[in-house]
């Protein structure tokens, strides 16, 4: 599985969700797709993109918020992992593509490439719900059903190392963020 | 070492809910533990018990793109384990957070192990630019915090306030 295919196959759950990714190329590859005024993408704070998820989450329980991270992302913050199992804010979705390398920096092999296991870990930290999926249709059934179960739930999905040949979009990072802004709060006054 | 001052706790509490904040990321140390137990024993505080106080960064700006006003309590070491997120999520992104900082290893401190970071945190927060003050008197404790927060605000940038010894220890 790639990522852009797991990214395509589960493009239109995003589309009226909040959706908080990492940097590199997940970021890269979900514009790729399609931007949407309710996608952010933190283009550095590694480790932190589940964590302002969790911020959203709690701050506004009406919305169902999406993280998009990496093995990368959460080996920075796994302390984090405990904290998102405190609170487990039953309108989050957190996703890890787990593609075993640093890619973006030259393709560096992470933990997981010598058996660290995300999932394990998230399942340990008190995570209610977890996944392992390795197949396109294992991961859109794994996502649909971490949808339809309002609980917190992290689904690592192996992926290909494998990515986009450049790392910069034409989203400023500045406009994201208020565009990103402005449609939360529109959000809250459609409710 | 004498309490850790309630009456102080309270000010520095009442004038967060003064200012609109509704949701507080803690890690616990000596000096927070009652103004941790205020915002627990609030219904109408959201606290946000961390592993480490970076996360709070992440939280904080979360909540604040949100709509939700927030604020971050930590001591001055957990400032320092948090600057990497400051910089590259909070000042990347002009995001306004609201941090208080007990100020340990000031004149006064008795631990050994909390000596090193009170003679570099005010630096450390010249050095990143973030505009900052010492909540030393109780007299000006809600003035102050009313008045960080509606820079953090206006400038969309962090704002630091340090808790003092002479605030938050009974006399």
């Amino acid at each position: 599985m790639t990522r852009l295919d797991a990214l395509r196959a589960v493009y239109d759950r995003l589309v009226g969700r909040v959706v908080v990714t990492i940097m590199g190329a997940v970021a890269v590859e979900l514009q790729s797709i399609g931007h949407c005024p309710n996608f952010f993408y933190l283009q550095h704070a590694m480790g932190l993109a589940s964590s302002m998820g969790l911020g959203i989450a709690l701050s506004r329980p009406e919305l169902s918020v999406i993280v998009l991270d990496g093995d990368g992302s959460v080996l920075m913050n796994l302390g984090g992992l405990t904290t998102l199992a405190r609170y487990r804010p039953e309108n989050l979705v957190h996703v890890v593509f787990d593609n075993e390398s640093l890619l973006s920096v030259g393709g560096f092999p992470t933990a997981t490439a010598t058996g660290s296991d995300i999932a394990g870990i998230a399942r340990a930290a008190g995570v209610p719900r977890t996944a392992r999926v390795e197949s396109l249709d294992e991961f859109v059934l794994a996502f649909d059903g971490a949808l339809a179960a309002k609980e917190l739930t992290t689904i690592v999905a192996k992926v290909e190392a494998a990515g986009p040949s450049g790392y910069l979009t034409d989203l400023a990072l500045l406009e994201n963020r208020f565009q990103f802004q402005r449609y939360l709060k529109s959000a809250g006054r459609k409710t | 070492m004498p309490p850790v001052s309630t009456s102080s706790s309270r000010l520095v509490y009442d004038a967060l809910k003064a200012c609109g904040v509704r949701l507080i990321s803690a890690l616990p140390e000596t000096w927070l533990v009652h103004l941790i137990r205020m915002a627990d024993d609030d219904p109408e505080m959201t606290l946000v018990r961390l592993a480490k106080e970076e996360e709070g960064v992440g939280i904080s700006a979360g909540a604040h793109l949100a709509g939700v006003k927030s604020a971050m309590l930590m001591q001055n070491h957990g400032f320092l384990a948090s600057v990497n997120g400051i910089v590259s999520c909070a000042q990347l992104y002009r995001i306004p957070l609201l941090m208080l900082i007990s100020h340990r290893g000031s004149f006064g401190e008795r631990d050994p192990w909390q000596t090193e970071g009170g003679g570099v945190t005010e630096d450390v927060l010249r050095a990143l630019r973030i505009a900052h003050d010492r909540l030393d008197q109780p007299s000006r404790v809600a003035h102050q915090i009313a008045d960080a927060q509606t820079l953090a605000y206006a400038s969309n940038k962090p704002v630091a306030l340090l808790l003092c010894r002479d605030l938050m220890w009974e006399s």
